[in-house]
């Protein structure tokens, strides 16, 4: 019966053909024009947010495609999301910032090579009353220690496997505290990007573990500010990978190299270190 | 001989002198059941193919019911069909076209209406959809929305619609129900043309006098039951039944 | 507050800034959408057609789940079409990760269903209404169908604005299938979306209110053609 209306419906395709050639048309259309800025020396990169948020790429693409000729295209992801994305073929350049995620991403044959690029530092931020009384405090490990252990204190984190969210467990862990046990408590897990967990834990007074550079150009600051700055634990290294060719042929090798290899230059490490937001540097070049 | 061959299979109660050896529509045990009621109760008769049969009754005796299954509309619980002697099938329902109560014309020209029942037919053709236009007085109002007509000119559309499949019987369900004098006049010199040119025509109605006008038969259907098929004018002088006694004067029955 | 009286300033001043950017995003979230708008339709109104007209075992259990689809949430269709056109995925050789193309699969997915539901109602009302002609015209279901979706038109013409509507609106899916990409693949909710995770909130809102208005001019210019036609053709 039902192979009836399956043949009925064929009759009925034929006669809408040309309809169908016209829908049809109009989606390859759309797909070549796609299609043609993917073909010429175009790159997927698979990035973390901060790059992105900050405006890094606003200021230094331009420069690297004067330079190489390569189009730099970004997606820009958690480093958790980056890193399985690029496991899966789908970029050819990795730039994250998540340093032993990314060696195991190395030494598993996904990655070519990686090259440190640039640090900055993750601050936390807080509401202006600070509940916590972590103001000034240069120790994140201690700030988190009395964070816990304040009653009226929240603590709002990206719970999203990226790199923030990486450095922040860690910094737990030495703070000898399981911050997990108080999920939906004291400690809200966002499972979203940066700027989502800004944006939540400033509408619900909770303290932030932030990359400096998406807080200095977060627009929504609301009389939030950095209340733990300066230490060393919260350094923050960015790294760049050439997603392996061997493993995913078709990545783009060729131009995706010429990027990273401008990006490791003195120019290219000169124009990272060149980008000033509200009059700050963001980025520190630090490649060998 | 042939006649005689045939007696056997008839067991109508058609009052008719000369018997055709088919005729063109027979039903036989005719059933209709809803919600546990029985509508149409063991209906059994003979149309034969020429004249206009009137179907009369009072409100809910399944006038509009019979028509339907008559023309294949809704199925039977029992019963069955014979279109000239063979079971009714598709192609026997081509034959036949209908005009409802309420016209159901297609959101279209008055002329891509006839053009459907045409293409449908296979007879696609200007002059045809213009000749019949004509014929119903239309063809000014050609290219007009079907809907935007009036309803008596949208009777009129329909039943072009319906002469456009030259069917050999055709059945009306109180198409002039909800229409003005001069509109129902027309219908009625419409359909007493396509009897003129040969077309069977079953017609329902209520009204007396459009019986009287068109009826060259009258099948009496009190509740579901065939209680008179007879000659119209025996019928208005004779009726046999108390059943149509009580109809024609005026009286409640049921 | 505050930031909506800032945003209502930056949106007029955006929109009356014709910024070549904006107009390029407008311009593409509009190409997207109303392509996989053609395309659901070319699928779902037959689909409805058939749902509409045909009696076969299963049909009811066939509706539940299309009009559950129309539930579909944006990210899973994304997450679906990610997972094929993923370079390690079965098409993942087309190359069509990160493209308009993607996203025009993915919202197609998301909207058929809802186009399918929709005129499925529509249908089966107008259906309703003409079976008994049909079936006096001994009209084959293919003619029939046909008649349906000429005549019902313009009832199917509200249906695919309600399509478009969900197309335009959605975010989930086209982020992850096409990247939010500057000048490739960033369409009005993922830049409203990239906006707001800045925390730029009154150009993030600014955007969205652009975004409303383009979604009223579609409906308003579908709307008054609806007009316009149904008057000429039937009442």
């Amino acid at each position: 019966m039902f192979c009836n209306y399956l043949k009925k419906m064929e009759n009925y395709m034929r006669l809408t053909r040309s309809s169908l050639a016209i829908a049809a048309a109009v989606a390859l259309m759309a797909g070549v024009a796609a299609e043609r800025a993917a073909a010429e020396d175009a790159i997927i990169v698979q990035s973390t947010t901060s790059t992105k948020n900050s405006g890094l790429y606003d200021h230094i693409l331009p420069m690297a495609k004067a330079a190489t000729g390569v189009t730099v295209n970004v997606v820009a992801v958690g480093t958790g999301q980056a890193i399985k994305n690029a496991r899966n073929c789908d970029g050819d350049v990795l730039l994250v910032h998540a340093k032993s995620a990314e060696k195991t991403f190395v030494e598993e044959g996904f990655g070519v090579k990686r090259f440190d690029l640039m640090y900055n530092d993750f601050v936390i931020v807080g509401p202006p009353d600070d509940p916590a009384h972590v103001t000034g405090s240069s120790s994140a490990v201690k700030a988190l220690s009395m964070i816990s252990a304040s009653s009226k204190a929240l603590f709002a984190s990206r719970g999203d496997d990226s790199g923030t969210h990486k450095k922040e467990r860690w910094l737990w862990k030495l703070a000898g505290v399981d911050p997990s046990a108080a999920s939906g408590q004291w400690y809200r897990e966002t499972g979203s990007g940066m700027g989502a967990t800004l944006n939540a834990g400033l509408g619900m007074g909770a303290y932030v573990m932030t990359d400096r550079a998406t807080w200095i150009a977060f627009k929504n600051k609301g009389g939030y500010q950095i209340v733990v700055e300066g230490d060393n634990a919260m350094l923050n290294q960015y790294g760049v990978i050439l997603v392996s060719p061997e493993k995913c042929p078709e990545v783009k090798a060729v131009p995706g190299q010429k990027f990273i290899n401008w990006l490791i230059s003195a120019e290219g490490q000169a124009a990272i270190g060149g980008y000033r937001l509200e009059g700050k540097q963001l980025f520190f070049p630090n490649a060998q | 001989m042939l006649d005689r061959a045939f007696d056997s299979y008839d067991a109508s109660p058609v009052e008719d002198a000369i018997q055709p050896p088919f005729p063109l529509l027979a039903a036989r045990g005719l059933c209709f059941e809803a919600g546990g009621a029985r509508l149409i109760d063991e209906v059994d008769l003979r149309l034969d193919a020429f004249g206009a049969t009137v179907v009369m009754g009072p409100n809910g005796a399944g006038k509009s019911l019979l028509l339907r299954l008559l023309h294949g509309l809704i199925a039977p619980c029992a019963g069955e069909l014979l279109w000239r002697g063979k079971a009714m099938g598709e192609a026997a329902r081509r034959r036949q076209a209908m005009v409802f109560q309420r016209p159901v014309l297609l959101r279209r020209s008055a002329a891509d209406n006839i053009d459907f029942a045409l293409k449908l037919h296979r007879r696609a053709d200007r002059d045809r959809r213009d000749m019949l236009l004509q014929h119903v007085g239309l063809l000014e109002k050609a290219r007009q929305p079907a809907r935007l007509l009036s309803g008596g000119e949208q009777q009129r559309l329909a039943l072009a619609r319906a002469l456009a499949t030259e069917p050999e019987l055709l059945f009306l369900d109180e198409p002039t129900a909800s229409l003005d004098p001069a509109s129902t006049q027309m219908i009625e010199t419409l359909v007493l043309a396509a009897k003129r040119n040969g077309v069977k025509i079953v017609f329902v109605t209520h009204d007396l006098g459009q019986a009287k006008r068109l009826a060259d038969k009258i099948l009496f259907l009190p509740g579901g039951r065939v209680a008179e098929h007879a000659p119209a004018a025996r019928f208005f002088d004779r009726p046999t039944s108390e059943a149509a006694r009580g109809y024609l004067e005026g009286r409640i029955v049921l | 507050m505050q930031d909506m009286a800032q945003a209502f300033g930056v949106a007029l001043a955006l929109a009356g800034s014709l910024d070549a950017d904006l107009v390029e995003i407008v311009g593409l979230s509009l190409q997207v959408s109303i392509t996989a708008t053609l395309i659901a339709c070319l699928f779902g109104f037959p689909l409805g057609a058939i749902l509409a007209t045909a009696r076969f075992p299963g049909r009811g259990a066939v509706l539940v789940v299309v009009n559950a689809l129309m539930g579909l949430p944006p990210v899973v269709v994304g997450l679906l079409v990610y997972l094929h056109l993923s370079r390690s995925g079965p098409l993942g050789f087309r190359g069509l990760l990160y493209t308009p193309t993607a996203m025009i699969i993915a919202q197609t997915i998301l909207i058929t269903p809802i186009v399918a539901a929709l005129s499925r109602q529509v249908l089966e009302d107008l259906h309703h209404e003409y079976a008994e002609q049909f079936r006096s015209l001994s009209t084959p279901r293919w003619t029939a169908v046909n008649a349906l979706l000429w005549d019902g038109r313009f009832a199917l013409l509200t249906v695919a604005l309600a399509g478009f509507g969900r197309a335009i609106a959605e975010v989930g899916a086209v982020m992850i299938v096409g990247g939010n990409i500057d000048h490739l693949t960033r369409v009005m909710t993922t830049a409203i979306a990239l906006e707001t995770s800045k925390g730029d909130l009154p150009l993030a809102l600014a955007l969205g209110m652009i975004l409303l208005a383009i979604a009223l001019a579609v409906n308003a210019a579908v709307m008054s053609l609806k007009l316009t036609a149904e008057r000429h053709a039937y009442a």
